[in-house]
């Protein structure tokens, strides 16, 4: 068994807005083993960033807020920590790209005036040194002329460009848990070809466990070991990317996997699911997937299913699972693999 | 056999950086560059590029949204290349575009019914009572109800709104829609529902569509010939079967090889490509793509390549294959 080194046990984020509290996370846990690449998939709305905020204690408050729930890295936990602390760990031990790299980069700093700032930040060395080391991680990450990158600023650079100066910069202490938030969604497919590889090339070499936050399952299905499917706030099934991929258990999930248009298929009529993704709202009762779910029956409405655990830490959010119901699973398996 | 529906022949907008005090021209993006493909009636014809690979442009340009530099348009077997805004105007009522981004495009102090009876009012001669019908009509085809007609864009889904642009570019009865990404700002659930009305809606009023998007699998999934564009160019086009299968560009074969695979068994021979699109304002010479192929011959720095049948109804621009 190996070492866990992200826990997250019934993580609840909440928004205080003006419309009232609106549960963005409602009730998550998962966890991330020591150099696992576990992957988190959900459409917009689904929570899926507010979780990766929350761990790095990051969520605006005001509005937002960790209403209950822990987050254990290693063994602290992070919602408990102080401040201080917290910005240590920050960048330091857990490190964080994110999706736009264009607005995460200061526009009035050059590049090499960023990197040294993060890397000093962290670790008492001279700027010299800082500066060296810089210039070693900008070649780690592939950047052609790295020196004379150094002293341009980030309009300067491509999108492509930017994302890998990011990811130089979330490496320079060399984290044990990166997350990445949608890291390759503003990138064109063969940018995100290269930022895909050298992910994984990260992974390999230094053993960085990767939180990837992503709407894309192919990315996924590219990525990961393990896969964490989101939707209205909560998990609806988790398990290992070929389980989860080639035999999904949950509605949400086979409707997911069956609407994606694919490269190697002939052209029929796309599955889809009907309706909109719901807004999170407080006292919602039943599966948050009913109303949208072609399986659904009476139960759904009326009761809040639990994650189902099956073997190889398989878990699926569905009644459809329940002993009781077995038959209707029976069934509806049925209908749904032709 | 079906007739084609629109020619475009040498297609090109370069458009102009000035500088200087006096605001000279400096400089040209040649953001479209000497493009030049056939669009039959009834089939979906797809374009596929990376970002500022001038497919939106092109979509732009065949509209005149934008005036071409340099080129013709056969629409119909009518040129409109030089024809006056006011006939380009009642020849829009034929040709219509949706767009990317559903927020931006609809109008947030207008209502629906508003909306979708503007090019009713400017193209036709429906009675007030008759667009309010008409209206009605468009949103039960699209999959929303009549009484979303007195609704405002904001009280609407990104899907939902979709559907109202639709609508909207139906309501003449066009012959030809420009789809300018209509499904990438969607949610995976969303989009199917939007790329499946729009398969059932051409079947449904015979329509044509041109359909550009960055995603190569929707483009897949919709089309029946595929065109990709690199740098202002198209460097292959053919119909989707053949392209998807045996592609002969090495640029198409990159792409197709840089797109994650859904099934984590299948471990491909990815061809990454270095480095990033070049600028367009100063493109390479000879063949466009030579800094970054895996393939570069001499020849291919110094001569643009063609683009040429290299087989049946399969053309592309490289010289591979001449």
């Amino acid at each position: 068994m190996s070492e866990m080194i992200l826990n997250i046990k019934e993580l609840h984020t909440h928004f205080f807005t003006d419309e009232g509290e609106i549960p963005a996370v409602d009730g998550v846990s998962l966890h991330v083993n020591k150099g696992e690449v576990v992957g988190i998939v959900g459409e917009s709305g689904c929570g899926k960033s507010v979780t990766s905020l929350s761990i790095m204690q990051l969520v605006p408050d005001p509005p937002g807020k960790i209403v209950s729930g822990d987050i254990y890295f290693k063994k602290e936990n992070l919602v408990k920590v102080k401040n201080k602390r917290m910005k240590e760990i920050r960048g330091n031990e857990i490190a964080m790209i994110f999706q736009e790299p264009m607005t995460s980069l200061n526009p009035l700093f050059t590049i090499g005036n960023q990197l040294r700032e993060a890397i000093r930040i962290h670790k008492k060395i001279s700027k010299k040194l800082a500066h060296q080391k810089s210039i070693e991680l900008l070649k780690i990450v592939g950047l052609p002329r790295a020196e004379e990158v150094m002293a341009e600023y980030p309009h300067q650079l491509s999108g492509g460009m930017r994302q890998r100066v990011m990811i130089a910069m979330a490496m320079s202490c060399e984290p044990e848990l990166l997350i990445a938030d949608e890291p390759t969604t503003a990138l064109d497919v063969t940018i995100q070809a290269q930022i895909l590889e050298l992910m994984q090339k990260l992974n390999e070499e230094k053993n960085t466990a990767i939180l990837l936050i992503t709407h894309d399952l192919g990315v996924v299905a590219e990525m990961c070991d393990r896969v964490i499917v989101m939707y209205a706030g909560q998990v609806v099934e988790q398990g290992t990317v070929r389980d989860v991929l080639k035999d999904p258990q949950h509605p949400y999930t086979k409707g997911l996997i069956r609407s994606l248009p694919k490269l190697d298929e002939k052209n029929q009529a796309l599955y889809s699911i009907s309706g909109t993704v719901p807004r999170p709202k407080m006292g919602r009762v039943g599966c948050r997937f009913a109303p949208r779910c072609e399986f659904a029956f009476k139960k759904c409405f009326e009761q809040n299913p639990s994650l189902y655990s099956f073997q190889n830490e398989r878990r699926s959010r569905c009644f459809l699972h329940d002993q009781l119901e077995g038959d209707a699973f029976k069934n509806g398996k049925a209908t749904i693999g032709s | 056999m079906a007739k084609p529906l629109l020619e475009v022949s040498g297609l090109k907008k370069h458009f102009t950086i000035t500088g200087g005090v006096f605001s000279r021209k400096i400089g040209s993006v040649q953001a479209v560059n000497d493009l030049s493909f056939t669009v039959m009636e009834g089939e979906i014809l797809g374009i596929v590029g990376e970002s500022g690979c001038g497919k939106s442009t092109t979509g732009k340009a065949i509209l005149r949204l934008i005036e071409p530099t340099a080129g013709k348009i056969t629409f119909e077997d009518h040129d409109i290349t030089d024809i006056s805004d006011e006939e380009m105007r009642k020849l829009r009522r034929d040709m219509q575009i949706i767009f990317q981004d559903p927020y931006a495009s609809l109008n947030p102090r207008h209502t629906v019914e508003k909306i979708i009876s503007e090019p009713l009012l400017i193209h036709s001669e429906l009675s007030a009572e008759k667009r309010k019908e008409r209206v009605h009509e468009l949103l039960e085809v699209v999959g929303l109800s009549a009484y979303h007609a007195s609704r405002y864009p904001h009280q609407f889904s990104g899907g939902q709104r979709q559907r109202i642009g639709i609508a909207r570019a139906l309501a003449n009865n066009p012959k030809l829609i420009i789809c300018d990404e209509p499904v990438s700002a969607l949610d995976v659930s969303v989009q199917s529902q939007i790329l499946n009305l729009m398969s059932r809606l051409r079947d449904e009023f015979n329509l044509t569509y041109i359909f550009i998007a960055h995603d190569l699998s929707v483009v897949k999934h919709i089309s029946d010939r595929v065109g990709v564009m690199y740098l202002g160019n198209m460097v292959e086009l053919t119909n989707k079967d053949t392209l998807y299968e045996k592609p002969k560009h090495p640029y198409t074969q990159a792409l197709l090889s840089a797109v994650p695979s859904l099934d984590p068994d299948v471990k491909k021979d990815r061809i990454i490509l270095q480095g990033d699109v070049p600028n367009p304002a100063s493109p390479p010479s000879g063949c466009v793509f030579h800094t970054r192929c895996p393939k570069a011959m001499d020849i291919c720095k110094q001569i643009k390549p063609d683009f040429l049948e290299a087989e049946d109804h399969h053309f592309v621009a490289c010289h591979l294959y001449d």
